[in-house]
């Protein structure tokens, strides 16, 4: 598209310029809050910040399963194992509408699945802790699940229509997850004392993992600053990261459960809690593969990806031999 | 059904009744608890959030059946205490149920067989003069048509598919054929049962459950397997070792822990 540009300076020097109101209207949009739909003009660098960020997110649902899938087979009763199954279903559901919010950006699925599969992509560190006991999908749904409706909820208003939307169902169903881990964390909290010790355990291993999972602290955050001003990010991930503090400290002590920080103090002035220092560099290894599970997440993908090639290439052969419409041969 | 014919009709024991529902909650509990192993393993999103759904209603047919056999037998068990604290030997499911899943292509081979024979059962069911009964079947029903849409479905795109996916199919047929004899074979409860009006007649689900497996297969391009004599019947309480590694992974928690809610 900008062959012509490259054929007279004076021709990229009026490229430029219309490259430049082509911007500027653009931005207008977005400040008006109108949204931006697949075949809208866009500028690149927005097209590939929101694949970058809807790919991840999708990724993380669908890495997301695992942990939680850990304890199906061993949920404690036949309700709790029927509502994690359709959790984890859910969180299927949501990695496929963001899969298809990106494919509206012109990348398949299959090309997003195999970024995530040789490493290139990222999805959420948070996904790379170990589900240990029950009180760990009690405190995933109440925690892990809490964290990402802080960082969803302002989502469902972002400039880009298709995620916007997708976000929107997505926030509901997180809402419903978040107050049914709660309320195995309730439960366990009123139980035997090995049900509390379990209880408390798990707000242990995962309280900071949460805290992380807004991403970096605003003094390092490198992608914050043109994501606000393209409306793709709402609010800074300290924000967002106080706003779950401020929410989650009553809700443990409602459980009577200690929080894993002795520094967490009460800010009257500020109307604040004040957390302890994160230890960045835990964040900065999880990040770079070197968590408990990465390598466990990766290689069940992995697994899953390969056991089924057969069966894709079954689907399609079949498909092509009785022109049914291709589903599951398309993912790749 | 008229008054005076069901008035006719024997009435089974409490015991046989209980142990007849145990049978069909147990098949559904078992086979539920097999697919949800695949949750986030399957070939692609799509099969997953569907062998997801298959492994929902099942289990939810589980838990109306175990909550009915707790009170037919009024000793106080409700749904968790049936699922989670008794040993193989007293579980009834049919042995198909509780074969691991294998590959895709086993998992499908499986379902198949076992849909087959739920659908036509419950189907059956709807008319039963169990009320509690016939009221779970008619909702079970419509949940195994589903289930047999999506496994002959797919066992015809893999019996056609490509040759690697033909060779797997028709393995994991022959390996499970054996566990078909149990279905298909009555027993004295099963007749007694479609005497009482309660069951349906032995005969017919064998003819309707061989019409629609052969449809199935000759859809696939599959021949059936010769029959196998298999008479270790899983509603019996006669399991394969596949059952006793499968519960003691599902029922860890409870037992684990003693007299705790959760």
């Amino acid at each position: 598209m900008y062959t012509q540009a490259l054929d007279s300076p004076g021709g990229a020097a009026a490229a430029d310029a219309h490259e430049r109101e082509r911007l500027e209207r653009f931005q207008e949009r977005i400040d008006r809050d109108e949204k931006i739909e697949p075949k809208d003009w866009m500028p690149e660098a927005y097209r590939q910040t929101l694949i970058r960020q809807i790919a991840q997110h999708a990724h993380s649902e669908v890495v997301g399963m695992l942990p939680e899938g850990n304890w199906i087979t061993r949920a404690p009763s036949l309700r709790r194992k029927v509502v994690l199954i359709a959790k984890v279903q859910d969180e299927g559901g949501h990695g496929m509408y963001l899969y298809s919010a990106a494919e509206t950006l012109g990348v398949s699925r299959g090309e997003l699945i195999e970024q995530l599969l040789s490493g290139r992509a990222k999805y959420s560190s948070i996904f790379n802790y170990p589900t240990l006991t029950w009180a760990d999908i009690g405190a995933i749904g109440w925690l892990v699940d809490g964290a990402a409706i802080m960082n969803q909820i302002p989502l469902c208003r972002c400039s880009y229509g298709p995620y916007a939307r997708a976000m929107v169902r997505i926030c509901k169903e997180e809402s419903f997850h978040q107050r049914q881990g709660y309320e195995i964390m309730l439960t366990l909290s009123r139980g035997s004392a090995a049900q509390r010790a379990m209880a408390q355990d798990a707000l242990d291993r995962w309280w900071w993992p949460s805290l992380m999972m807004f991403g970096p602290s605003d003094a390092h955050s490198v992608h914050t600053a043109q994501s606000m001003r393209w409306k793709i990010k709402r609010f800074s991930n300290d924000e967002l990261r106080q706003k779950f503090i401020d929410v989650t400290v009553p809700q443990a002590e409602f459980l009577g459960l200690a929080v894993p920080d002795p520094d967490l103090r009460w800010d009257e002035s500020a109307q604040h809690y004040v957390p302890g220092p994160i230890d960045w560099s835990e964040f900065h290894a999880v990040l770079k593969g070197e968590g408990p599970c990465n390598r466990e997440r990766l290689e069940a993908r992995h697994a899953a990806h390969e056991a089924g090639r057969w069966v894709r290439e079954a689907a399609a052969a079949f498909a092509e031999k009785h022109q049914e419409p291709l589903r599951a041969a398309q993912a790749g | 059904m008229s008054v005076a014919s069901e008035s006719a009709r024997p009435a089974p024991s409490a015991e046989e009744r209980f142990e007849y529902v145990l049978r069909l909650a147990d098949t559904s509990l078992i086979a539920g608890q097999r697919l949800a192993e695949l949750l986030g393993h399957g070939p692609a999103l799509e099969e997953d959030l569907a062998l997801g759904n298959i492994s929902l209603d099942l289990i939810g047919q589980a838990r109306l059946l175990l909550a009915l056999a707790g009170r037919i037998e009024g000793r106080g068990r409700d749904e968790d205490a049936l699922a989670f604290l008794r040993d193989a030997p007293d579980f009834r499911n049919v042995a198909l149920a509780e074969q691991p899943n294998g590959d895709f292509g086993a998992t499908i081979v499986r379902q198949c067989l076992l849909d087959a024979w739920q659908l036509e059962s419950y189907e059956c069911l709807t008319g039963s003069t169990d009320r509690d009964l016939a009221d779970i079947a008619h909702k079970a029903v419509k949940e195994c048509r589903y289930h047999w849409r999506f496994s002959s479905g797919w066992l015809a795109r893999l019996g056609e598919g490509t040759e690697e996916s033909h060779a797997r199919v028709r393995a994991a047929l022959e390996s499970l054929w054996r566990f078909t004899d149990e279905l298909l074979t009555p027993d004295a409860l099963d007749a007694r049962m479609a005497v009482c009006g309660i069951g349906p007649a032995p005969a017919l689900i064998r003819e309707r459950w061989e019409t629609r497996v052969a449809a199935a297969l000759a859809q696939a391009k599959l021949e059936r397997p010769a029959h196998q004599h298999y008479p270790w019947h899983g509603k019996h309480g006669v399991h394969t070792e596949h059952l006793g590694h499968l519960l003691a992974e599902m029922q860890f928690v409870p037992r684990a822990y003693p007299g705790a809610t959760w």
